[in-house]
């Protein structure tokens, strides 16, 4: 359940933001850089605070101006992937997907367990004692994603997840996320400016210009020429 | 090491490579033939006995106690300022900037009259202090607080580049992962900024070790008690120089065990991962 | 080569041009023969006041010649002169220094004479709040003392004159530990000991008479000790061997030790040296 109502002053704009999404499931930000898609990624992340308005996920109240309640980041059980992957640079694959784990104070062998179960599956056993400097874009990707995923949060949140990938690698993990978005069945929340990533996994899709939503609905009903210029650049090229 | 092939592509770089390498060697002998000369001109029996002097062992001890516990309170006190000016916008930021930096520009002697009229037994709070029983001028405390006030700047500049020299999105990232603000800045902030921070505390404690004129004037100049390195190195340059300058090599030789240890040790922890 | 490194390397070049031409400048501007004689005088701190005001003087009473003075401690002016640091004249504040000099036949031995003697005194911060009116209450308990280090003169004449003060029945070994214990600080120049007089930090110092210069004298008291536990300090003066300009420096001697010179010591603390 993801509930967003907010209103925050920004440098260029003023975001003013309102979507419900009352079943769950994937929503997707759609839009060109700069709209305000990340910003609403760190209001639900907590890494930055509205003006007025509330966040509520998964029947959490994360934030509301209105009572003065606010959650701090560290306590919101969110998963973020973001943009550069921010891995942690001193540290190897291991200690990356380990870290939130580690701070949760999880036995040695649970940790040791759980990075297994995931580096597993995504072909990532054999680096885990790399540094993290030493990866291809494709495997950083996978590995962010996985230090997101690993402490089983309330909520993924995805900024530019495939912006980094070559074509091809692209194409296979937008499948793969699919299937970990469904497995995961959590709230998600993804920031892209490509629609093809929006059709293939969002539940519900809100393209955003200036601060503003401009347009919601399902892919379906995305997907028709005419509704807005940004939807129609899509189609020229395919 | 270049290979054969990309040497003969640098060959039309030759005279900038040259140039470059004539100043690299003269400044190094500028700093490198004054050290020489001092070495050079103590023999090692004068240097032996005058390890053996109660004087020397006494200023040699007191000065890298109080050099070590100086630069540990400047690291503990430095730390939070330098990573508050490196991450934060407040007013009066350029103020507490400035401040921070002014001991570097203060004449040692002036620095140490300061501290004197501020926490002598006149001073502006010295004299409560006075009131209470508390004496701190002339006192191995006094010692410790001129050399923290002299070499405090060195740290927090450093500090502060470093912390600003680390990505916010790698804090911001932890935070998400569950980290508080204090574990991130333990457990990520530190890790990444931490070359810049050894160095500063290197620069510190060197900078400790060498303080002379804050001392002579906040802490007075007693064997045993306040007299550092510096102080009876100066002492001695009155009477005899021989002895002032095996006390000098003495000093010199020290301070770059130290820090080349330290160096070292650093460097380990950078190969390792 | 491409034509930004060959204006950087020009660049280089002309700036350690420079610099040599620099330096070969500034060292030619220190030969004489021009119209002023320049007689360079290496003074020991203690005399700064008298020596500044005597040469003045004498440069008004000689045009012809122009006085440059150095001021430090004795000992280091003796190492600077030892490491051929040019000088014309030495002044120094105890023999020992001029009398190495000799022994390394640096200085014409026929000019050394005594210009000036000195003596120890108690020196008191104006507001004496520890009510200090004699020697005899140094030993009190609490009494905050400054004095020289051992190896500066003014410090060494200290514990000889405490010396003789334990040897007297008026004061004895007694006296001397407890005047030893009140000491919080050694200072190794005059100056830093005056300052801490001045701003009251200490209750009371010893040096020479001739250390409070007339600026201080509003803010800190000299009280003399007598002569029978005093040191007294021999100033001696002579000529550098290598200097260019000997006659000069034998004229300038000469004012030193004149009755106009001599005055001139007398008001800034010292005692005229013996004719």
């Amino acid at each position: 359940m993801i509930d967003i109502a907010v209103k925050k002053v920004l440098r260029d704009y003023m975001l003013d933001v309102n979507i419900q999404m009352p079943e769950g499931g994937t929503l997707v930000l759609l839009g060109e850089n700069g709209a305000g898609k990340s910003t609403i990624l760190n209001l639900v992340a907590g890494l930055m605070a509205p003006d007025t308005g509330h966040i509520r996920i998964g029947g959490e109240t994360f934030v509301d101006t209105t009572t003065r309640t606010c959650i701090p980041a560290e306590s919101r059980e969110t998963g973020y992937m973001f943009q550069d992957y921010a891995l942690f640079p001193h540290m190897t694959v291991y200690d990356n997907i380990a870290y939130g784990l580690r701070i949760r104070h999880l036995p040695r062998e649970a940790i040791d367990a759980r990075v297994r179960e995931l580096t597993g599956p995504l072909d990532l056993l054999s680096v885990c004692d790399e540094n993290v400097g030493s990866l291809s874009g494709g495997q950083r990707q996978r590995v962010a994603l996985l230090r997101a995923l690993a402490v089983k949060p309330k909520c993924l949140l995805l900024d530019e997840p495939f912006s980094a990938l070559d074509v091809r690698t692209q194409v296979q993990v937008r499948q793969e996320l699919k299937e970990i978005l469904t497995a995961a069945n959590v709230p998600a929340i993804m920031v892209t400016h490509d629609l093809r990533d929006a059709v293939a996994l969002g539940d519900r899709i809100c393209l955003m210009e200036h601060g503003e939503i401009v347009l919601c609905g399902d892919a379906d009903a995305i997907l028709q020429k005419g509704q807005h210029p940004f939807i129609d650049q899509f189609f020229i090229r395919s | 090491m270049t290979t054969t092939m990309e040497r003969i592509c640098m060959r039309g770089n030759l005279p900038l490579r040259i140039l470059v390498a004539i100043l690299v060697i003269i400044a190094v002998l500028f700093i490198g033939i004054p050290l020489a000369a001092l070495l050079l001109r103590v023999p090692p029996e004068l240097m032996l006995s005058s390890l053996q002097d109660t004087v020397v062992i006494d200023a040699l001890f007191l000065s890298l106690v109080t050099a070590s516990i100086s630069t540990v309170i400047v690291i503990g006190f430095g730390t939070p300022i330098a990573y508050i000016n490196a991450r934060c916008q407040y007013p009066g930021k350029k103020i507490i900037d400035t401040i921070t930096d002014i001991p570097v520009v203060l004449p040692p002697a002036v620095a140490g009259l300061a501290l004197l009229m501020a926490f002598g037994r006149r001073g502006l709070v010295g004299q409560y202090l006075n009131l209470a029983g508390i004496d701190i001028a002339f006192t191995t405390i006094a010692v410790i607080m001129a050399q923290v006030f002299v070499a405090s700047p060195f740290y927090i500049r450093q500090a502060r580049t470093s912390f600003a020299g680390v990505n916010r999105v790698y804090e911001q990232a932890a935070r998400t992962l569950g980290a508080s603000p204090l574990t991130t800045f333990f457990s990520v902030t530190v890790p990444l900024a931490i070359t810049g921070i050894l160095s500063g505390a290197v620069m510190t404690f060197a900078r400790a070790l060498g303080e002379f004129g804050a001392t002579i004037m906040f802490a007075g100049n007693l064997q045993g008690k306040t007299q550092t390195m510096p102080l009876a190195i100066y002492g001695a340059l009155q009477g005899d120089i021989n002895a002032s300058l095996a006390l000098a090599v003495i000093l010199v030789i020290i301070s770059f065990a130290v820090i080349i240890v330290i160096k070292i040790l650093t460097e380990k922890e950078e190969a390792a991962p | 080569m491409t034509r930004s490194t060959l204006l950087i390397s020009l660049a280089a070049g002309i700036t350690i041009l420079a610099l040599l031409l620099a330096a070969g400048c500034t060292s030619s501007v220190t030969s004489p023969a021009q119209e002023k004689k320049q007689l360079t005088v290496f003074a020991a701190a203690s005399l700064t006041g008298a020596m500044t005001d005597i040469s003045k003087t004498y440069e008004a009473g000689h045009p012809d010649t122009k006085i440059v003075l150095n001021f430090d401690n004795a000992a280091t002016l003796r190492t600077q002169i030892e490491q051929g640091a040019h000088a014309d004249l030495f002044l120094s504040a105890n023999t020992k220094h001029l009398t190495a000099l000799q022994g390394e036949g640096l200085i014409i031995n026929n000019s050394v004479k005594i210009f000036a003697k000195n003596k120890l005194a108690l020196l008191i911060p104006k507001e004496n709040r520890a009510n200090i009116t004699g020697l005899s209450d140094l030993a009190q308990p609490g009494i905050r003392l400054v004095v020289g280090t051992q190896e500066a003169p003014f410090g060494d004449y200290t514990r000889q004159a405490l010396g003789k003060m334990a040897n007297d029945s008026a004061y004895g070994l007694l006296y001397q530990n407890a005047v030893m214990k009140n000491i919080i600080s050694e200072e190794p120049t005059v100056p830093s000991l005056v300052a801490k007089l001045r701003i009251g930090e200490a209750d009371a110092g010893i040096a020479f008479a001739s250390d409070v210069s007339e600026g201080d004298r509003a803010l800190v008291t000299t009280i003399p000790i007598p002569d029978r536990y005093n040191v007294i300090a021999l100033y001696p003066l002579g000529i550098v061997q290598e200097s260019m300009v000997k006659d000069q420096a034998a004229a300038f001697a000469q004012f030193i030790t004149s009755t106009e010179g001599n005055a001139i010591l007398v008001r800034y603390g010292f005692a005229p040296a013996d004719r």
